[in-house]
This record gives C-alpha cells, sequence and structure tokens, in this order.
C-alpha cells in the first residue's frame, strides 16, 4: 500500500481523501491533549466562554511527552489510550477539529461526530515513544503549564506516522464490538 | 548481623528505575522476534518490528521506551539477618525513584490526591512491599507499570467449584475487553487463590517472572499455555488490529484459599512491561 503524505492544517478536501487502514505520514503542527487538559477544555465551553486556542483543522494529540534531554527536541512520546477522551470529544469535533491521533477504539457518539463533520482519527502506535520522538522537530508548552506532562504542547512533527482508524465518512478499521 | 546504609538501597532504585525504563526486558524483546516470525500479516510483522526498533533506539539514546513511565510498585526481600541504618527504608526507596525520574528524563505521572489530582512532580509515593527472608541479603525489583494496560486489570471471586475453563473464560473476557486499548501484546499477570487483595497483589507479582511458563507446578504450568493459547486465537493481534500474537506471555502466581472461594486476578500489562531487580 502506498504511504499518503499529509499537511496541517487539515482541512476537509484533505480528510475526505483518507480512507480508513491508510497509512499516512504527517508533517505540520499538532496539539497535545489528554485527560486534564480536555475537562479544562470542556469547563470553559460548559460556561459559554471561547477557547483560548484554535481547533479548526487542527490536529490533536492525545500524548503527554517525557521531558526532553538537553539538546533533544522531545522525550518519549506515544499516544494514550483515546476512549478516555470519548465524553469531551463531541464538543471540539462540533468546533472544527480536523483530527485526532491516539490508540485504541471510539464510541460510537464519538463516530458519529466524525462521521457529521468530517473528521478523522488517526492511530498511533502504543508504545514506540523513543522511536515517534525522531519524528518531533520541536515542542513547546502553549497552555496549562502547570499540569505538567499534561499540559497543551504544541509540536511540529515531520513525517509523523500514523494509520487511519476511523474516516470521515465513519469507517473504523476496528471491527465492530460485540 | 549485616548492616547497610539505605543510601545503598536509594542508589539502587535510581539505577533499576532507569534500567527499567531504557531496556527492555530480553525475554520479551525475545518473545516479540519469535512472534514476528509467527506472524503472517504485513501490518503486525510491521508493528512487531517497529517495536523492536523502538527497543534498540531507547536503549541507545537512554529514552524511555514508553512515555508513560508508570507508577512505580518497588519488591523488597529483606534478609532478616540485615540491619538498617542511615535513615527510613521508604523514604530511601521514594528518594530513589525521585532520583531516577528527574536524571532520566523520565515521566511524572503520580497525582497527589486521586480527587484532587495534582502532580506530585517526583513520581512519587511509589508502592512498596516488603517481604522478610532469611539470610544477609536485599532483593530489590522495581516495577514502572504504565496505567493504559493498567485500567484494563480486573479481578473475580470465582465459586470454589469452577473449573479450569472457568478461569481461561474469565481472562478471556478481561482481554477482550481490554481490546486494543492498552497496547497488545499482552503480557499478563494472573493471581489465583488468596484474598481478593492478595490475588490482586500475586496478578503483579507474577509480571516480575521471565515469561515462558514459569510456574512452578506443573498443572499451573499447563494452565499458563492453555490460556496464551486461548489468548493468541482472539485475533485481537499488535495494536488490536489482528494477528497472531494477543499476548507475549502468560505468567500465573497462586496462594492457598479459603473453602468458599476461588479469586482469580488479572493484570493486563502492556508489551512493554518494565522491570529489573538486583540483590545487595
Amino acid at each position: 500500500m502506498s504511504i499518503i503524505n499529509i499537511k496541517t492544517p487539515l482541512t476537509v478536501d484533505i480528510r475526505k481523501e483518507l480512507k480508513a487502514g491508510d497509512e499516512v505520514l504527517l508533517t505540520g503542527t499538532i496539539l497535545t491533549a489528554r485527560d486534564a487538559a480536555h475537562k479544562r477544555l470542556r469547563d470553559i465551553l460548559k460556561k459559554g466562554k471561547p477557547l483560548p486556542l484554535n481547533l479548526k483543522d487542527a490536529v490533536i494529540y492525545y500524548c503527554g511527552p517525557t521531558p526532553a534531554r538537553p539538546g533533544r527536541a522531545i522525550g518519549s512520546c506515544g499516544p494514550t489510550t483515546s476512549s478516555r477522551m470519548d465524553h469531551f470529544t463531541t464538543d471540539l469535533i462540533e468546533l472544527g477539529l480536523g483530527g485526532m491521533i491516539g490508540k485504541g477504539d471510539r464510541s460510537d457518539e464519538v463516530k458519529a461526530a466524525i462521521k457529521k463533520h468530517k473528521c478523522v482519527y488517526f492511530l498511533a502506535t502504543g508504545g514506540i515513544g523513543a522511536l515517534l520522538s525522531t519524528k518531533v522537530k520541536s515542542s513547546k508548552v502553549i497552555l496549562y503549564g502547570d499540569l505538567g506532562p499534561e499540559a497543551i504542547h504544541k509540536l511540529e512533527v515531520k513525517d509523523f506516522p500514523l494509520l487511519v482508524g476511523i474516516d470521515s465518512r465513519g469507517t473504523d478499521i476496528y471491527p465492530p464490538k460485540h | 548481623m549485616r548492616e547497610m546504609d539505605v543510601r545503598k538501597i536509594r542508589e539502587a532504585v535510581t539505577e533499576l528505575c532507569l534500567k527499567a525504563n531504557f531496556e527492555l526486558r530480553r525475554d520479551i524483546l525475545k518473545a516479540l522476534k519469535t512472534a514476528l516470525k509467527r506472524e503472517t500479516s504485513p501490518r503486525a510483522k510491521n508493528l512487531l518490528k517497529a517495536l523492536i526498533e523502538n527497543a534498540a533506539l531507547a536503549k541507545k539514546k537512554r529514552i524511555a521506551i514508553c512515555q508513560d513511565t508508570g507508577f512505580v510498585s518497588v519488591f523488597i526481600e529483606l534478609g532478616s539477618s540485615v540491619l538498617l541504618s542511615g535513615g527510613d527504608l521508604a523514604e530511601a526507596v521514594n528518594r530513589g525513584v525521585e532520583d531516577a525520574y528527574r536524571k532520566g528524563y523520565l515521566r511524572k505521572s503520580i497525582v497527589n490526591d486521586p480527587i484532587l489530582r495534582k502532580n506530585t512532580n517526583t513520581n512519587t509515593p511509589s508502592i512498596i512491599h516488603i517481604d522478610i527472608a532469611q539470610g544477609d541479603k536485599v532483593r530489590i525489583s522495581v516495577s514502572p507499570k504504565g496505567f493504559g494496560s493498567e485500567n484494563k486489570s480486573a479481578i473475580k471471586m470465582l465459586k470454589p467449584t469452577a473449573s479450569e475453563r472457568d478461569i481461561i473464560d474469565f481472562v478471556l473476557e478481561v482481554v477482550k475487553l481490554a481490546g486494543p486499548d492498552g497496547c497488545p501484546p499482552y503480557i499478563l499477570g494472573i493471581g489465583i487463590g488468596g484474598t481478593f487483595d492478595y490475588a490482586a497483589h500475586l496478578s503483579k507479582r507474577a509480571l516480575l517472572r521471565p515469561i515462558g511458563f514459569s510456574n512452578r507446578k506443573r498443572h499451573f504450568r499447563r494452565l499458563e499455555k492453555d490460556i496464551l493459547k486461548a489468548v493468541n486465537s482472539l485475533g485481537i493481534g499488535p495494536m488490536g488490529l489482528g494477528g497472531k500474537t494477543t499476548a507475549l506471555g502468560v505468567n500465573v502466581e497462586e496462594f492457598p484459599t479459603h473453602i468458599a472461594g476461588l479469586p482469580v486476578a488479572v493484570t493486563v500489562s502492556c508489551h512493554a512491561t518494565r522491570s529489573a531487580e538486583k540483590t545487595l
């Protein structure tokens, strides 16, 4: 199978071309966010206030990296389990989020939102954080620094290897749950 | 009596935490290579290759194998002829963990309170188990455990009349629920017998043993084999994307139990199951 090269921002036109099972190399800017950061974003939305970051066509990576050694951009930086973010996700997709990167499957609700808004869910391989660190060119905490590894980091990545897990038509790489 | 300064234990804990996080266990690396030969699907093969490549890079560059550098459990067998000096043992262990996580650029993943959830920024406290053994040695094992797989662990109080098939069925249920989430291929630590809490403890302790059907009792070795075969027939495979390797190993630890029960605990552990040990 051929490998598809894509760049951020992840516009609808790019998203529509991707199919579940496609191998992708992603280049550009991605934002890390995991449980605690998602909870803060959700709390802001609950109050009816605007988010402190623009999610339109953005890509969120469910990741809490290890600290960078001196001279390196980042430490180990593989994906965390996506399903823990499921109950926060629909709101973000509705704000125009272009894609998410994580590991494992998603709820039916998230799948429906992906389909409705032509979003994409990517899989990164779990447990290869050392290898993935070589694809990250820079990392900067942009929000919630007090959360330590759970802060929102802005990462510049080059040829970050992914699989399309759920495509914009809602097709899932994983077999249905029984 | 043999006198030992707890600073030696602190240094050993640091060394072991670093080793465990940078160097994938030999038995696991070997199992990954065996699995690579057995898998036929290109995707499963590529994933296993990436895991092997990742292990080599982590060791060479001293980068954590996985960013989830875990909650550290420390198992200490303390010889009864050892006289500890120089301070408190638990404090020495925790300082040892803290040193490792600072010096090794490892992730600090522990929050101070399960409700208030403020990061302690030291990756401590660790969970310390102390057993008194004979002799004048101190044996230390550390096991930094990631929570992606920990979240998938489970325990069930089976009936005392339950069969080995019932045990296998429960393990299969746990692995199916874990699915792709906890980074398969898994290593399963299984505690059978004892009490509710002790079965869970045994299941964690079982992960310290190298994989490969090593229970001392023949019927448990057979059970380990039967569970592995059943789990690998589920087809979940590496990353849950299909394949013959859903688990790399199954380790059972057992203990006498009560006439009214048969506790079975399953600690699900990822392909980057980490531990290291040394004797002082």
